[in-house]
């Protein structure tokens, strides 16, 4: 093929502008602070509702009470809701009652671990937020990438053997080494199917939930072979990292609030700038909003979904490896609680943007880590998180019944924020 | 494409690349030298391979031990699958080009076993007979996801289907002491998460796969919960009766074939029955032939006085009764109790069955039982003390998965519609 390339290249210029022009144009410019936030808010406040009436409807002493009379049900019924969401909020942010009386003190002891609730959240939030951008990328480019729960284990596993393998290195050269192994690991894990889809058409939904399940085998072998901890008696557990690989705590141990957290933050300011700012973003962006536009606009499709899946996995690593270095120090199996679906959520909630998904990653952080409280307080099993998450992704991503329950009116332009069809890959 | 081969067979034209050809043969040569290297050069001549033919705890249709020696055996299989892969790489097989591949396939997994067991005894028959059982769910989640994708409604929520029929059908198994009130209530609740994602994704029009996503964080959330509530404290809740085996008279009594298949659990009858309804509803009938052109071209089917909104309800409804007898097995066929997360992606494998088997009935039960037998080698070799981790051996379904969606089906039957919402005032 021969190219002319100044005026192909003019040419597509133009062309992805025009494409991104109608976007924006399509997208109503005064929108207002409520609109944005309308959905979500609502969706989480349902999801709440019906949280209260799971706990109230398995709960037996509400039975017991309803037993005796309506108003004795109801009001035990509304009793029981208040002390768990009461546990919910105090574990999540903090007894607002101790927070006072230890800064009145003044004694630094008791402020910090009054304080150590909402750092707990912070601490849980962290591999949300790495994993919600992961997934928030991988949209933004045209890609569903359902395999972060994977990356993340690879992610971790590279985190870790160069953590505890490595020895002898500075802490200024060695976190970092490890951190990045976790990047290269999940990038790593990301960019086959993402070299699957391009090459072959392959879809990564189906290729990434495979490498899910070849990740989780691979790392149960690692973990009890090549990477097993001398003396663990078999027991799937790595050895304990270096202490030059540590991400470091600020306070001392009860409080494990990391620097971890600010690294994720500063991830997140990366991807937007890289995703917004950056003529190399808006490729992305494009080729997945529109890839046959895009590729007749003389773009590179296929290497754009190779590195948006490899970046995508390289997000996901970087959760692993960030809860690995900070966090447990050495790994297992237990080592994700479902970060990998709930990253799909956050990503939407978020609304496939860096600050939206930081957002809604602090929400799921604060309700993780409250609920620990609310199952010692209440005994309600911390799964009820789960519920909850799914119910908030249901609404968000279906805002009409949100509409239609609060008799919202319907915006002149519905956003479509997500292109997925069919296994074969839509891309042709 | 001017050389390729075409053969013209029922009215449809069966087209082999040039490049697949080339690439199938040298897999199949692959195989080959696999065997020569890996097993042949391994083995002692003049070893004996003991296979016993009699599954355990079986009395009627028993059979005498099958003793083969090793090294002759590993030789023909090595010509055999020589032969076919010259044959492959100079002529081509057309028509029957997957065919030969699976048997090169079959091929490579016996000589395997005979290289193991080479001078020692493995019961083949219990094998065989485990890999039945393990392909059920396999199998019928594959049936699940034809049936709904058929009509143009990405399933992904089988796994959340499963996992939730499970509990209930242990649950309501255990109150009633009835296993069959325990299946109907399993598939009572398959259906009603059938219709969750239906309204989400035919109504609502939001992602099916994010709709599919949200079905599984609710169920793994909810069975959790559940289970935490009331299954621990209340162990009469967890312990259904089950289903026994029934031998169909005469031909239980064959050696082989009669345990396999016709002395056995009734999921498995019912999996065979779903077979052949499945294949004669969607094949065979004017009901099956509106479904597919549905989920091929809803528009045109639409226009010629279909109605796609209830097919496609339809379809997904049957999809979730199929799923939540699939989900039945795990307690009332198989265990005996639930436990969380007791699926265990068998959905999510049963997707990739329905992928690898073409969406056809008859190739997802094919690729089940390949599925079935991975699972059981994997577990017999571990007691076989085989130098090769199960951990990696469980890995190769998913590695089978990816290299058959990569490679050897290629485009395949995917509906066309697959995955995308219909409208009427939409303009696309």
């Amino acid at each position: 093929m021969k190219r002319k390339p100044n005026k192909i290249d003019e040419a597509g210029e133009t062309l992805i502008e025009e494409i991104n022009k109608t976007e924006q144009e399509e997208a109503p410019q005064k929108r207002s602070i409520w609109r944005v936030i309308s959905i979500p808010v609502l969706a989480i406040l349902t999801g709440l509702i019906i949280g209260a009436i799971l706990i109230a409807a398995t709960s037996t002493t509400v039975y017991a009470a309803f037993e005796e009379s309506l108003w004795v049900g109801l009001g035990t019924a509304f009793q029981e809701i208040y002390r768990a969401y009461e546990a919910l909020f105090t574990g999540a942010i903090g007894d607002p009652v101790r927070i006072i009386n230890a800064l009145r003190s003044g004694e630094e002891r008791a402020i910090r671990s009054a304080f150590n609730p909402f750092l707990e959240s912070l601490v849980q939030t962290t591999p949300y937020i790495f994993a919600g951008l992961a997934v928030a990328l991988g949209f933004r480019s045209g890609l569903f990438n359902i395999g972060v729960e994977g990356q993340l284990f690879i992610g971790a596993a590279c985190a870790t053997f160069v953590g505890y393998a490595v020895t002898g290195l500075p802490w200024i050269i060695h976190m970092p080494l490890a951190f990045i192994a976790g990047a290269l690991g999940g990038a790593f894990w990301g960019f086959i199917p993402g070299l699957l889809k391009a090459t072959t058409g392959g879809h990564e939904v189906i290729n990434t939930i495979m490498m899910n399940w070849i990740a989780f085998r691979l790392t149960e072998w690692l973990l009890s072979g090549p990477m097993n901890r001398p003396g663990s008696d078999g027991m799937p557990l790595s050895p304990i990292i270096e202490r030059s690989a540590q991400i470091p705590q600020f306070f001392q141990t009860p409080i494990r609030f990391h620097l971890g957290f600010f690294f994720a933050l500063g991830f997140a300011w990366l991807v937007w700038w890289l995703l917004f700012k950056t003529k190399w973003g808006l490729n992305l962006r494009t080729a997945g909003a529109n890839p046959r536009a895009a590729r007749y606009a003389g773009l590179n499709v296929t290497k754009s979904f190779m590195i948006g899946m490899a970046l995508s996995g390289a997000l996901a690593g970087l959760a692993g490896a960030v809860q690995i270095l900070a966090v447990n120090r050495s790994m297992a199996l237990g080592l994700s609680s479902g970060y990998g679906f709930d990253s799909i959520a956050l990503a939407l909630i978020g609304n496939n943007h860096p600050l939206g998904v930081v957002l809604a990653s602090l929400l799921f952080g604060v309700l993780r880590n409250g609920a620990t409280r609310m199952m010692v307080v209440s005994r309600i099993p911390i799964d009820i998180i789960d519920v909850l998450q799914a119910i908030i992704l249901m609404f968000v991503a279906a805002p009409a019944i949100i509409r239609s329950i609060y008799r919202l009116r319907k915006p002149k332009h519905e956003e479509e924020t997500v292109f997925v069809s069919g296994w074969g890959g839509g891309q042709t | 494409m001017t050389n390729s081969t075409q053969t013209i067979e029922h009215r449809r034209i069966y087209e082999i690349s040039p490049t697949r050809k080339l690439v199938v043969g040298i897999s199949e040569l692959l195989i080959a030298v696999v065997i020569l290297f890996a097993f042949i050069l391994n083995t002692a001549p003049g070893t004996l391979t003991r296979f016993v033919m009699t599954p355990g705890g079986i009395s009627i249709g028993t059979m005498a031990d099958w003793i083969i020696p090793t090294l002759p055996t590993l030789i023909i299989l090595f010509v055999l699958s020589t032969v076919i892969g010259i044959y492959q790489l100079l002529r081509g097989f057309g028509r029957a080009t997957n065919g030969m591949v699976g048997l090169c396939g079959l091929f490579l997994i016996f000589s395997f076993i005979t290289w193991q067991a080479g001078g020692r005894s493995v019961n083949l028959a219990g094998m065989l007979t485990s890999a039945v059982l393990l392909a059920v769910p396999i199998t019928m989640g594959a049936f699940s996801g034809i049936l709904s994708e058929r009509a143009g409604v990405i399933n992904i929520a089988i796994e959340g289907m499963m996992l939730m029929a499970s509990m209930v059908g242990a649950v309501i198994g255990s109150i009633t002491n009835s296993a069959w009130i325990g299946l109907l209530a399993a598939v009572i609740s398959g259906l009603i998460l059938s219709l969750i994602h239906g309204v989400l994704s035919i109504k609502y029009k939001i992602n099916q796969i994010i709709s599919g996503t949200v079905i599984n964080i609710f169920s793994a959330g909810l069975t959790g919960f559940l289970s935490q509530t009331y299954l621990y404290t209340d162990q009469t809740l967890n312990n259904p009766p089950m289903f026994t085996r029934i031998p169909i008279p005469g031909l239980a009594s064959i050696p082989l074939v009669g345990p396999m298949f016709f002395n056995t659990n009734v999921f498995v009858y019912m999996m065979f029955f779903f077979l052949i309804v499945i294949q004669v509803a969607l094949f065979s009938t004017r009901w099956g032939l509106r479904l597919r052109s549905v989920g091929e071209h809803p528009r045109a089917a639409d226009t010629l006085g279909i109605n796609v909104i209830r097919t496609r309800y339809v379809a997904v409804l049957l999809s979730g009764i199929v799923a939540g007898i699939a989900g039945g097995f795990f307690t009332l066929g198989s265990v005996g109790r639930f436990n969380e997360g007791m699926t265990a992606g068998k959905g999510f494998i049963g997707l990739a069955a329905m992928i690898f088997g073409n969406w056809r009935p008859m190739g997802a039960l094919g690729a089940g039982f390949i599925f079935g037998f991975a699972d059981a080698i994997g577990s017999r070799l571990m007691l076989l003390g085989s130098g090769i981790p199960p951990q990696i051996m469980a890995m190769s379904p998913y590695i089978i998965t990816m290299i058959v969606l990569a490679g050897f089906i290629g485009k395949g039957d995917m509906p066309a519609a697959d995955g995308e919402p219909y409208g009427k005032n939409r303009f696309l």
